[in-house]
C-alpha cells in the first residue's frame, strides 16, 4: 500500500517494523500540505466554540453540527471542481450562473411529476458536461485565457437566465427535495454523503490514475507536458467538464433544499469566488500543479464555521464580510510564511 | 505585416527611432485598433450622427472611468498580479463621498484629497500583502473586495446616505464651455488625455520597463537589480488611485449607489485582454488596455443601438467577449 505514497515515505516503508511505519505515517500526514488546514480548522473550530459558549450561544448542539455540514456541502462540492481546475492552471468563474441554471432547469424539468425526476438529474448533468466542454474547447482551442473565457461563459449562461426566467421556478417534487435535502442519519445529512462520495471519487482521480498524474503534470508546466508527449488539451478539457458538472450537482442539491429553482442562488451564494477562496484556504496553489481535494475540504469547513459563527454571534451581515476578508488574507499569509520557510 | 494599423489615428506621427519602436509595439498588439475602428465604423453607419463631435466626445466622456481603470489595471497586469478590489473600491469612493460631502460645496476639494488618498492606501495595503507577505493577489484582492464592501456599508448602515455637492458632480459632468466647434470640452475627457498620456510616459520610463521586466521574469528581473516588490506596490497603489479618480468620475455620471461600482473591476481585466496584455504579466501596452476598454465601451454603444433586449444584452457581450479576445489571440500568434 505504500508503494504508491510520495517518496518521503518511502524510506521508512522499507523497514518492517511495525512502529517505524506508523511514525512514518504520522510524518507522512504532518509534512502533507494540508496539515496546516487542518491546523487551522481545528483553531477556529475551538475558537469559534469558545466565543459562542461565552456569549451564551450553543455550539455543540446537534442541529448546529447538522447546520455546518449541510452548509458545508454546497460550497464542498463545487469547490471539489474548482480544485481540478486550478491544480490544472486554469479556474472558473462561471460556476455561479451555472449553478443557478441548474437549479432552474431541475425545477422546470421536474414540474412537480415523480416520473420526471431521473431525465430531470440526467438533463442537468448533460448541461454540465455541455458547459465544461465548452468552456474547455474555448480555453484549449480558441487559446482564450481561462479567466476571460469563463467569464465570458458566466456572462452568457447569466443573459440565457434573465432572458427566459423572471423568478423564482417552481416544480421541484416534494420526494426529491425531502429525500436529498432534508434526510439524515444521525447528525450526518445524506447530502454530506454525497459530498463525501465526490471528494473520494476526484481524491482517487487525482491521486491513482492517469489523468490525475496529468492534471499535475499540466498544471506544472504545459509547455514541458506537451513536450514530453501529453495530450494537454484533453487532460484541461476533461478538467473542466468535471468541474461543470459539480457545479451543476450543487445546482441539484440546492434545488432540492430549497425546493425550487432560482435565478440568483449561485450569484447571491458567490460560489464563484467562494469556491476559489476555498481552494486556496486548502493549500492549492493558484498558479496550479500543487494541492488537492482534501486540503479543499478542510478550506470549505474553515468557512462553515465561521459563517456559523457569524450568525450565532447574530453579527451584522457587513461586519461579517470584513472579518471573512481579514481572516481569508491571513490564513493565506500564514501557508505562505511555511512553504517560504520550508523552501 | 498589418497594414491597417496605419489607419489607426493620431499615432505615428513620431519620428525617429523611438517612434519607430513605437510603431512596432503597436503593430505587435495592432489588431485591437482594427477591432475599435470597425466598431466606430459600423456605429457610425447605424448612427451616422456618432462621429459628429459632440456625440462622439459624449462617448469618451462616458468611457472615461473605464478607460482610466483599465490603465491601473494595465500596471498590475503586466507586473503579473491581479486586482479584484477595483470596483468595490470605486462603490467606497462614492459612497464615502456623498456621506462626507452632505451636500455642502466647500467640503469638496478637502474630501477629493481625501478619496485619493484611501486609493493610495488600499492599493499600499493591497501591494504589500501581496507582495511581502506572499499572498497571491488573487486572493489578497478578493479579501479586500470583501472587507471594503463591508466596511463602508457598516459605517453607513447599510445603505449609501447624504449627498453630492453640485461642484463635486461637475468634475464627471461638466467641462470647458465656449470651445468652437465642440462646444463644451467635458473634464473626463481632459482627464482620460492627461492619465493616457502619462500612463504612456511612464511605461516608457525606468519604471516601466522595470514593471514589465518583474512580471515578464521575476526573478531575472530581481538578479539584475530591480526592486521587484518596491516596483508591485507601486503598480497596486496606481490601480488604487486611478480607480479612486474613475469613482470621483463616476459620482458625477450617475447617482449614489450601492451598485456603482459592481463588476467594474471584471470589465477592467476584459478591457486589458482584450487590448493583448497577457495575464501572467510582462506582454501588452497600456496604449492597447486603453483602446480595449474604448472598444468594450463602444461595444455597449453599438448593442445599444442593434435594440438587443436588456435580457440578451449579457449573452452577446459574452460571446463577442470571448470572440475578441480569441481573435487578438490568433492574431497575436500569427505575428510571432
Amino acid at each position: 500500500m505504500t508503494v504508491v505514497d510520495p517518496p518521503e515515505q518511502s524510506a521508512g516503508s522499507r523497514a518492517a517494523s511495525r512502529s517505524e511505519r506508523v511514525a512514518g505515517w504520522r510524518v507522512g500526514v504532518l509534512a502533507s500540505p494540508a496539515a496546516p488546514v487542518y491546523g487551522a480548522l481545528i483553531g477556529i473550530f475551538i475558537l469559534s466554540w469558545i466565543v459562542v459558549t461565552i456569549k451564551g450561544g450553543e455550539f455543540l448542539t446537534v442541529p448546529n453540527i447538522v447546520n455546518m455540514l449541510q452548509r458545508s456541502v454546497a460550497l464542498g462540492i463545487v469547490a471539489v471542481g474548482q480544485t481540478v481546475v486550478i491544480l490544472l492552471g486554469s479556474l472558473d468563474l462561471s460556476v455561479a450562473q451555472l449553478i443557478s441554471l441548474a437549479s432552474l432547469l431541475t425545477a422546470t424539468t421536474m414540474d412537480g411529476k415523480e416520473a420526471n425526476v431521473v431525465p430531470a438529474i440526467a438533463l442537468v448533468l448533460a448541461l454540465g458536461v455541455g458547459v465544461g466542454l465548452v468552456n474547455g474547447l474555448i480555453i484549449t482551442k480558441l487559446r482564450v485565457n481561462a479567466f476571460i473565457a469563463t467569464l465570458g461563459t458566466a456572462l452568457v449562461i447569466s443573459g440565457f437566465i434573465q432572458n427566459r426566467w423572471d423568478g423564482p421556478a417552481q416544480g421541484v417534487t416534494n420526494s426529491f427535495s425531502q429525500d436529498l435535502g432534508y434526510t439524515r442519519f444521525g447528525v450526518i445529512p445524506l447530502s454530506f454523503f454525497l459530498l463525501a462520495v465526490i471528494v473520494v471519487v476526484v481524491w482517487f482521480i487525482l491521486r491513482n490514475t492517469r489523468f490525475g498524474y496529468r492534471i499535475y503534470a499540466v498544471g506544472g508546466s504545459e509547455d514541458v507536458s506537451k513536450l514530453s508527449g501529453l495530450r494537454t488539451h484533453r487532460a484541461i478539457i476533461a478538467g473542466h467538464v468535471l468541474c461543470s458538472l459539480t457545479a451543476v450537482i450543487t445546482g441539484l442539491f440546492l434545488a432540492s433544499r430549497l425546493g425550487a429553482g432560482t435565478p440568483t442562488v449561485g450569484t447571491d451564494g458567490g460560489y464563484d469566488l467562494e469556491s476559489i477562496a476555498a481552494v486556496v484556504l486548502g493549500g492549492t496553489a493558484l498558479t496550479g500543479g500543487r494541492g488537492g481535494v482534501i486540503g479543499t475540504i478542510g478550506g470549505v469547513f474553515i468557512l462553515a464555521v465561521l459563517d456559523n459563527t457569524f450568525n450565532q454571534l447574530e453579527l451584522n451581515a457587513f461586519l461579517k464580510d470584513v472579518v471573512r476578508g481579514i481572516i481569508i488574507i491571513a490564513a493565506v499569509a500564514v501557508y505562505a510564511r511555511r512553504q517560504e520557510k520550508k523552501a | 505585416m498589418s497594414t491597417e494599423n496605419v489607419a489607426a489615428p493620431g499615432f505615428g506621427s513620431d519620428t525617429g527611432d523611438r517612434g519607430r519602436r513605437f510603431l512596432r509595439s503597436l503593430m505587435s498588439t495592432g489588431t485591437i485598433f482594427v477591432l475599435l475602428l470597425i466598431l466606430w465604423v459600423w456605429i457610425t453607419i447605424l448612427n451616422p450622427t456618432f462621429a459628429e463631435p459632440g456625440p462622439f466626445l459624449a462617448y469618451l466622456k462616458r468611457s472615461a472611468p473605464l478607460v482610466i481603470l483599465a490603465a491601473g489595471a494595465y500596471f498590475v497586469l503586466v507586473s503579473g498580479n491581479f486586482d479584484l478590489s477595483v470596483g468595490s473600491l470605486v462603490t467606497v469612493i462614492v459612497v464615502v463621498a456623498a456621506r462626507l460631502i452632505d451636500g455642502d460645496p466647500s467640503n469638496t476639494w478637502p474630501v477629493i484629497i481625501l478619496l485619493l488618498l484611501i486609493g493610495v492606501v488600499v492599493g499600499f495595503v493591497n501591494g504589500f500583502i501581496s507582495t511581502v507577505l506572499r499572498v497571491p493577489s488573487f486572493i489578497t484582492t478578493l479579501g479586500m473586495l470583501l472587507i471594503l464592501n463591508g466596511a463602508v456599508f457598516l459605517w453607513t448602515g447599510g445603505a449609501p446616505r447624504g449627498a453630492l455637492a453640485d461642484n463635486f458632480r461637475s468634475i464627471g459632468r461638466q467641462g470647458i464651455n465656449g470651445i468652437p466647434w465642440i462646444e463644451q470640452l467635458p473634464w473626463s475627457v481632459i482627464l482620460l488625455f492627461v492619465i493616457g498620456g502619462a500612463s504612456v510616459l511612464l511605461m516608457r520610463s525606468d519604471f516601466g520597463r522595470q514593471l514589465i521586466a518583474t512580471g515578464d521574469n521575476e526573478r531575472a528581473a530581481r538578479l539584475s537589480g530591480v526592486r521587484v516588490d518596491r516596483v508591485r506596490i507601486m503598480a497596486f497603489v496606481l490601480s488604487g488611485t486611478l480607480a479612486a479618480v474613475a469613482g470621483i468620475l463616476l459620482a458625477g455620471f450617475g447617482g449614489v449607489s450601492a451598485q456603482v461600482g459592481q463588476g467594474l473591476e471584471f470589465d477592467a481585466i476584459t478591457a486589458c485582454v482584450l487590448g493583448g496584455v497577457v495575464l501572467g504579466g510582462g506582454r501588452g501596452s497600456v496604449v492597447a488596455a486603453m483602446a480595449g476598454a474604448l472598444t468594450l465601451e463602444a461595444l455597449f454603444t453599438w448593442l445599444n443601438l442593434q435594440g438587443i433586449s436588456g435580457a440578451l444584452e449579457d449573452t452577446v457581450q459574452g460571446v463577442i467577449i470571448i470572440a475578441a479576445v480569441s481573435f487578438a489571440s490568433y492574431r497575436l500568434r500569427g505575428a510571432r
